[in-house]
């Protein structure tokens, strides 16, 4: 079983196979995402995103409070974070990945963003609002190597 | 006193892939110095050198950050729920 750290700093990382090659997401999971990013501004908005770990899906939409208030960094909200694991394990779901909003940049992780990549199975999805039109990317973050996988729109 | 400490999935294979666990202790600092003792791979994942709460780790008892309760020193009652997070941050520029 491979080992993983909360963080790269404190090491411990392993290698994981057979890892979904892209994230699938609800259309009502997209719509209430890029909401709440819209929502935030003129700061950078947070959220996480529920779902089926192994099948990549995203099916459920926790859009939490940035604690940082910024239009440059964000935190997910603690308890909100809590409550939103809480949420999907009940549901029988899991918490599959993370997404926020760039307000000026492109819709591609910061070095920040891989700096504080808090699980490399997660989905880490950019919405970014630089242009008129939100751009949504998806990314894979592990030992600070960034793949970009695709995003598959479903239903609704 | 036992406390059931929930570990996030990023940690569990540091905990034989358990989801939660059994912890002794009256404070939080406690809970997490014996779980790190009975699971030593968590050692050095939630405490740092200078014995604080890593900045990257969110600890709660039950729905509470104890960063906003007496942190390390909250105490803790049997029956209570205590949760680990990753902080999920980071930033666009």
């Amino acid at each position: 079983m491979p080992s993983y750290a909360l963080h790269r700093r404190a090491g411990g990382f392993g290698t994981r196979t057979s890892l979904p090659s892209m994230l699938q997401m609800d259309a009502g999971v997209v719509t209430e995402m890029l909401a709440h990013c819209l929502d935030g501004l003129p700061d950078e908005a947070c959220g996480m995103i529920g779902g089926d770990a192994e099948a990549g899906h995203g099916t459920i939409c926790y859009p939490t409070r940035n604690a940082a208030a910024s239009s440059r960094i964000y935190e997910v909200d603690p308890r909100e974070l809590l409550a939103a694991d809480r949420d999907a394990e009940d549901r029988g779901a899991s918490l599959i990945g993370v997404f926020h909003s760039h307000t000026h940049t492109p819709a591609y992780p910061s070095p920040t963003d891989v700096a504080q990549a808090p699980d490399p199975d997660w989905h880490y999805i950019l919405v970014s609002l630089r242009d008129s039109e939100p751009v949504i990317r998806s990314f894979r973050i592990r030992d600070g190597n960034i793949t970009e996988e695709p995003v598959v729109i479903t239903g609704g | 006193m036992a406390i059931t400490v929930r570990i996030p999935t990023v940690l569990r294979a540091h905990a034989g892939g358990k989801s939660s666990v059994e912890a002794e202790g009256a404070t939080v600092g406690e809970v997490l110095k014996d779980l790190a003792s009975r699971y030593p791979g968590m050692s050095g994942q939630l405490l740092g050198e200078d014995g604080n709460l890593h900045r990257f780790v969110n600890v709660y008892v039950d729905d509470d950050d104890v960063r906003y309760l007496d942190k390390l020193y909250t105490t803790v009652r049997e029956g209570q729920v205590v949760s680990i997070l990753p902080a999920v941050a980071g930033g666009g520029a």
